[in-house]
């Protein structure tokens, strides 16, 4: 039993019950960071703040929407567009911070990806970090049902139809997904539970776990410097901070990251008042009808690399194909069997593969956009065929690669 | 320092450049390129797709609908003449042949004169849904050719509205009178009969039978549109969210540019009237325009200083660690 005595302040009274400074102490002021970093660190707190938009927007459009087939369309394009106060606000963040959210997310990736911060201790930083990305990949969509419109409808449809397997005609699977035939009321309102209950409390725990992993390896450095931490610490508490390669996350840390936030919020805000349509697929503004198929079907823009390497092949070998794209990126840490961490330049052919790797998902990205057509269609096989070639290479190239 | 801002020069080129490939790119790409004719109604692009026994047909009629043009209308004839259009379009007519004829007080105002001609001299030509006619005399306004036939006349009738029918329009009337007999719009209470009466429901039984009553008459008059339109034409709130500019402009000006083969007609407005129209569509599917122009620049000047003190801040604390 902890001694209680007469506490002379609410910072006393806290610490004497939830040991408040020594939580203090392991979460923030000696939690250390290295110091040789760059403002592409301060992208997982730009994701953490992100998501903490994305779920305050969310509690309030929340209040409002309805999930029903004759009423979501309007609930949200008139109820909360209209009549609510600043329900337009709020139905603009949670579109942008939807689509933002990727943008930093694929950001925070390639950062992991070029300064090597998936291997030698950090594998669980990456296969954690990879949950998050499939996990907000199913948020992202069960999301994009609930408006109800042709895209919501369309893209359901598509996507779900995905899960017959080709071939194998898993017809029951499919249906027994949608709880129906086609998509309709089941449909919508299990997608409802899924995106406002069952995954976002997932995705909170999968954070905790993602932070959890980054405890022990410590965060990466921008030479990818292997440094004894005690040591270093304890520099920085004698004084020494010029000598020391580590700074405590709060508030040294953190107030490069309030920083880099807000300049963010700035794109940010500028996109929900001003460009937001970008966001919001003008096709979802036209109400669900199952017997008109609109004319282009696609997802939103984070899904179109894996859409385009699904669509250049025949049904059988695409849907294979589309499945190792959703799982590869897990097997980074063990296909990567070069022992260096450190930036890609410095990694000779390595250097080379990121930098196809993040064009060619680029080139998939635009592709997966278009119709598939002519030209477009070609780009897309090949652009998918490197996708594959590259992951195949990875062993090999990075096996041959010279110790640092 | 420098270096994190080559850093950052990077991460902003990739980001712009998907941006422009799966926006400005992709839908260039995917939507098929349409002339806008700056809604100048010359039969142009009508002449161009009609199927060749139609063109020559095409080319008169647009050709007699210039010279008519040309003739100097005299607005006081043209009054007497009138009084045939308001044989049809008056406030309350019943349905004709599939719609209700729309009231014409504001018709000057927002359509363009070329149209108005071309409309009297044969209406299913000038809104270029003659091929759904072996006869453009069985249009629901079709008997207008042999009651108003004469260049003349014609003439007057339009320099009648032109005069007379021009004044102040709202985008409400524009929208009503253009658009309103095909095109619900429900999140103005808009029907093809009206606008949706106040109506009060029985306190005994909770029922508003005269909301009943009136929903029973729009189905039926739906029914009807829907019948001679071959659909029924989908309601517009929030089509300004769902159709770019372009498609709206073009589509009005000419259907079938966009849609091959719609029953949709041609609606001749000129740009005054399309701008009212667009107006009204941004009431209904664009309200808060107003509210985010307003509020916008505090937001982003909140986080503007935010992000100076942030700055501030953070140099402060890093200046002593180099
Ligand atoms: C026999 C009844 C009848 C007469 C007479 C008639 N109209 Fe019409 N008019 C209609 C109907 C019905 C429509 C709607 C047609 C449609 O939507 O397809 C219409 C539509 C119109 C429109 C809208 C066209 C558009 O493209 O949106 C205008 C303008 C118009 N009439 C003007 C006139 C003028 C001017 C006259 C007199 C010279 C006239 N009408 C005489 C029945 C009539
Ligand atoms: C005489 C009836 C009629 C009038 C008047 C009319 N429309 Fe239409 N409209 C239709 C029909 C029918 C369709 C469905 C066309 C189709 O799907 O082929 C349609 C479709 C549309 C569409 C959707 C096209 C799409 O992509 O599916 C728009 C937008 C539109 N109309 C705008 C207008 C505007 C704006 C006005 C007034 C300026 C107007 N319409 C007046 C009958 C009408
Ligand atoms: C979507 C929610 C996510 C959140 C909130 C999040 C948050 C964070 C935070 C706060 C950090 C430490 C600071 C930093 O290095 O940026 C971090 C590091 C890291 N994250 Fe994430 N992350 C998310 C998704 C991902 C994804 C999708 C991946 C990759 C698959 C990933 C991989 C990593 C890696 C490898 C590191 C270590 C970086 C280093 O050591 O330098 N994270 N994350």
């Amino acid at each position: 039993m902890a001694r209680i005595e007469n506490a002379k302040s609410v910072n006393e009274w806290l610490d004497q019950r939830i040991g408040l400074n020594t939580l203090k102490k392991v979460m923030q002021t000696e939690y250390w960071i290295p110091k040789n970093i760059n403002f592409l660190w301060a992208m997982g707190m730009v994701l953490a703040a992100t998501f903490g938009l994305l779920t305050i927007s969310g509690i309030f459009l929340l209040m409002y929407y309805q999930p029903h087939v004759d009423h979501a369309f309007d609930s949200v394009n008139y109820l909360i567009m209209t009549e609510v106060g600043y329900g337009w606000l709020w139905r603009h963040i949670h579109g942008i911070g939807a689509s933002l959210v990727f943008l930093i997310i694929y950001i925070h990736m390639f950062v992991g990806i070029y300064y090597g911060s998936y291997k030698k201790g950090r594998e669980l930083i990456w296969i954690s970090g990879m949950l998050l990305f499939v996990l907000f990949s199913a948020e992202a969509f069960s999301g994009y049902m609930l408006p109800w419109g042709q895209m919501s409808y369309w893209a359901g449809m598509v996507i779900t139809n995905l899960f017959a397997g080709g071939s194998l005609e898993a017809v029951g699977l499919v249906e027994w997904i949608r709880g129906d035939y086609v998509p309709a009321q089941a449909f919508l309102t299990r997608f409802f539970m899924l995106h406002v209950f069952l995954l976002p409390l997932v995705i909170i725990g999968a954070i905790v776990f993602h932070f959890g992993t980054l405890r022990i390896p410590h965060v990466n450095n921008q030479d990818g410097e292997d440094f004894d931490y005690e040591e270093h610490a304890e520099l920085y508490k004698a004084g020494k901070v010029k000598e020391s390669k580590v700074i405590p996350f709060s508030p040294v840390f953190l107030s490069k990251d309030v920083f880099v936030m807000g300049v963010y919020f700035i794109l940010f805000f500028y996109l929900v008042f001003y460009h937001f349509n970008f966001a919001m697929d003008p096709v979802n503004f036209d109400p669900a009808n199952g017997l008109n198929t609109p004319a282009h079907i696609y997802p939103e823009w984070y899904f179109l690399w894996s859409y385009e390497i699904l669509r250049p092949f025949p049904t059988d070998p695409g849907l294979v194909a589309f499945a190792i794209a959703q799982v590869i990126f897990f097997m980074l840490p063990f296909l990567d069997r070069s022992p260096n961490v450190a930036p890609a330049n410095r990694r000779g052919l390595f250097h080379i593969w990121f930098w196809v790797m993040l064009v060619d998902l680029l080139v998939l990205t635009v592709m997966g956009k278009l119709p598939p057509e002519g030209i477009w269609n070609v780009i897309g096989f090949w652009a998918a065929i490197v996708f594959f070639a590259l992951w195949i290479a990875l062993p090999f190239i990075t096996k041959a690669e010279k110790k640092l | 320092m420098n270096k994190e801002l080559k850093i950052f020069g990077v991460v902003a080129f990739f980001t712009l450049l998907l941006y422009w490939g799966v926006e400005p790119f992709a839908h260039g790409q995917m939507h098929k390129h349409v002339d806008f004719n700056n809604f100048v109604y010359d039969g142009k692009a009508d002449i161009a797709a009609a199927p060749a026994d139609k063109k020559e047909a095409k080319e008169t009629f647009w050709k007699e609908v210039g010279e008519i043009s040309k003739l100097k209308g005299d607005p006081v004839a043209g009054e007497a003449t009138y009084a045939m259009c308001t044989g049809c379009h008056m406030e309350g007519a019943p349905n004709m042949g599939g719609v209700i004829p729309p009231v014409l007080d504001n018709a000057g105002a927002i359509y363009d004169k070329n149209y108005l001609i071309a409309l009297i001299k044969d209406p299913a030509m000038a809104s270029n849904v003659d091929h759904k006619y072996a006869d453009t005399m069985t249009h629901p306004m079709g008997s207008i050719k042999s009651m108003v036939s004469q260049p003349q006349d014609i003439a007057n009738v339009v320099a009648y509205l032109k005069e007379k029918k021009a004044g102040a329009v709202t985008p409400k009337q524009a929208y009503e009178q253009a658009c309103g007999r095909c095109h619900a719009n429900r999140y103005v209470n808009w029907t093809q009969l009206g606008t949706v009466p106040k109506t009060e429901k029985n306190l005994a039984t909770g029922i508003d039978v005269d909301a009943l009553k009136f929903k029973q008459a729009v189905a039926e008059e739906q029914a009807l549109v829907a019948d001679y339109m071959g659909k029924l034409p989908p309601d517009l709130s929030i089509i300004i969210r769902a159709r770019s500019h372009h498609f709206l402009e073009t589509i009005v000006e000419n259907p079938q540019s966009q849609l091959a083969g719609t029953a949709m007609p041609r609606v001749g407005l000129n740009e005054q009237g399309f701008e009212k129209v667009m107006e009204y569509l941004e009431v209904s599917g664009d309200p808060s325009k107003v509210a985010r122009d307003a509020l916008g620049p505090w937001v982003i000047g909140f986080f503007v200083l935010f992000t100076i003190l942030a700055y501030l801040w953070k140099s402060s604390l890093w200046r002593d660690l180099h």
